[in-house]
């Protein structure tokens, strides 16, 4: 220990702080984008502060420098163009690539501790245990977000893949990490443990996230956030980094909480998602349904424009269908018609809408709708029986009301309380049905009309429509 | 490197995990996505690990690690911090003047 080597890593606690500070800010959007700021602030600082260690130390070699150097600017004009090039819609995707990059990052640096040990045998499990956990999260991380980004931008068939074995596969490949774990504590200086385990985490890593849906994205993309969280704390531990156990399990946690968060709002348990190997596709099923027996109230855009011209409340509940129907503009435009008019719109947003967590208000943001109209489920269920109008735009589950009843495919998932609004107005392209494949009471209520027409189409039609009635 | 004991560590690790879910719990569903890819940004540390890896290294087989680390740690952290940004700076309580003045 040195004065250099303490000073930077009082920076690092300082910037470790700094990093929890930054997320107390994410608990408002006024604050938000200033803890975002700030920590990253504190990481540039912790970067600076590294390179001064480093260069102090002096054991870099030219060549060390070069890595260093050249792969920082490589990654760092990357991440640059990702982030800018990137559109809304594809943000899970974004995610989902960092979360493998940075799960790879930290599973290259286990593998490069053990590769470059002077004496490997005489590694003790301190050091090897964690190595080998971050070699098997990492890795799983690295291979999984992939395959999950591939899925979500549809370069991977969404639809659950599923191969004769898969099952078994899912249950023998976990198995052999602790195998393999095992065997690289014991002989930390073989390379066949080293480099067999990191295969046997890669292989697992596509075979856990191939059979899930793309439905289920939003708990995928948590969980394995969660997952690169944990890699990043084991490599702390490798490297005797306190900076990288904090971080790393601050990540993880966050992980943790949405992971659990959204599959309590799609009604299922993590586990299920992850070995059931059910769930849909993105496209949306068959226009077919099942044949719609009760009867249905159509409605046409000048209907609907009535409705919304002469309502004091109307709440808007968008689901994927207007993200995947790109027509958050539209519906934007539409909310803000009816606002300068004096009506009281709001936005009902479930959980669980878009593909990852929170991604429609993002969406809606980016559509400038200001976030004091963005409500979430617990506080917009009660203001529903005083809307005269709840227009739903490509919800579906979320919105039908036999959730409440037990013996469904969908009971006790919690939805948004729609179908006690004055009036309902659902724009759909047909009675097909949702994710979980069961009829929406909510359509043939007789309160509902239903709008049979493209969101985008639609939208723009019912802006029109009502611009004609309220100047 | 420094010393670091394992009960330290894993005090800090106990206590990151406890803190974190206090600090998350309180963040609003509207913020969910910012979050995770902040959060995300957050693990970008990971590059202080590669540098310091890239420190020790002394052959090729330890260099092709490091550089992909370098790479990788880099991305998730310049990426990470610029796209919560993006995201945060179209968050606003009233609707802009102009329309569609976000790029």
């Amino acid at each position: 220990m040195n004065t250099v080597s303490d000073t930077v890593h009082y920076v690092f606690l300082a910037a470790a702080a700094c990093f929890v500070l930054g997320l107390h800010l994410m608990n408002h959007p006024r604050t938000a984008r200033r803890g975002n700021t700030l920590s990253g602030a504190a990481m540039s600082v912790a970067v600076a502060a590294t390179v001064w260690l480093v260069a102090d130390e002096g054991a870099i070699s030219r060549t060390g420098w070069l890595v260093l150097v050249s792969g920082g600017l490589l990654g760092a004009a990357l991440g640059l163009w990702a982030a800018r090039a990137v559109r809304m819609t594809a943000m899970p995707q974004l995610v989902s690539l960092f979360n493998a990059v940075g799960g790879g990052a930290a599973a290259l640096i286990a593998v490069n501790d053990l590769l470059q040990a002077d004496a490997p045998a005489t590694i003790g499990a301190r050091v090897s245990l964690p190595a080998g956990l971050d070699i098997v999260i990492g890795a799983v991380t690295f291979s999984g977000s992939l395959i999950a980004a591939g899925k979500l931008q549809g370069v991977v068939p969404g639809a659950p893949v599923v191969f004769p074995g898969a099952r078994l596969l899912n249950v023998l490949l976990p198995a052999s990490f602790v195998a393999g774990t095992a065997w690289l504590v014991l002989m930390p200086e073989s390379r066949t443990a080293l480099y067999g385990l990191t295969a046997v985490a890669l292989l697992f890593g596509v075979t856990m996230v191939l059979p899930i849906g793309g439905a289920d994205m939003p708990v995928v993309i948590a969980l394995l956030n969660a997952f690169t969280g944990s890699a990043v704390a084991m490599a702390g531990f490798v490297l005797d980094e306190t900076a990288l156990i904090i971080a790393g399990m601050l990540v993880s946690s966050s992980g943790g909480i949405l992971t659990k968060l959204m599959a309590d709002a799609m009604n299922r348990s993590v586990a299920n998602i992850v070995v059931g190997g059910f769930g849909t596709g993105d496209s949306a099923p068959t226009a077919a349904g099942s044949g719609a027996p009760a009867q249905v109230r159509s409605v046409s855009a000048d209907d609907v424009a009535i409705q919304l011209a002469y309502a004091s409340k109307v709440v808007l509940v968008p689901g994927y269908g207007l993200a995947a129907a790109q027509a958050q503009h539209e519906l934007g435009d539409l909310a803000k018609l009816l606002t300068d008019h004096g009506i009281d719109v709001s936005y009902a947003v479930h959980p669980v809408a878009g593909r990852m967590p929170g991604h429609m208000n993002v969406l809606l943001a980016e559509a400038n709708v200001p976030y004091t109209q963005l409500k979430e489920m617990d506080d917009i269920n009660p203001e529903f029986p005083q809307a005269d109008v709840a227009l739903v735009i490509g919800a579906n589950d979320v919105t039908n009301p036999i959730a409440r009843r037990p013996g469904n495919a969908i009971s006790g998932m919690p939805i948004l309380d729609v179908d006690k609004a004055k009036s309902v107005v659902v724009i759909k392209r047909s009675m097909g049905h949702g994710y979980a494949g069961v009829d929406n009471e909510l359509y043939t209520d007789p309160r509902t009309g239903m709008f049979f027409t493209d969101a985008k189409q639609g939208l723009a039609e019912l802006k029109a429509a009502v611009a004609e009635f309220v100047t | 490197m420094n010393d670091l004991d394992l009960l330290t560590a894993i005090t800090v690790f106990v206590l990151s995990v406890l803190v974190g879910i206090e600090v998350i719990s309180k963040v609003p569903a509207t913020l969910h996505t910012p979050l995770m890819s902040g959060s995300n940004a957050v693990h970008g540390i990971v590059v202080v690990g590669a540098m310091l890896i890239a420190a020790e290294s002394h052959t090729w087989v330890g260099y092709t690690p490091a550089f992909v680390a370098m790479v990788f740690g880099a991305m998730n952290v310049v990426g990470g911090y610029v796209v919560t940004d993006r995201m945060l700076r179209m968050f606003k309580a009233k609707p802009p003047a102009h329309e569609k003045t976000e790029a």
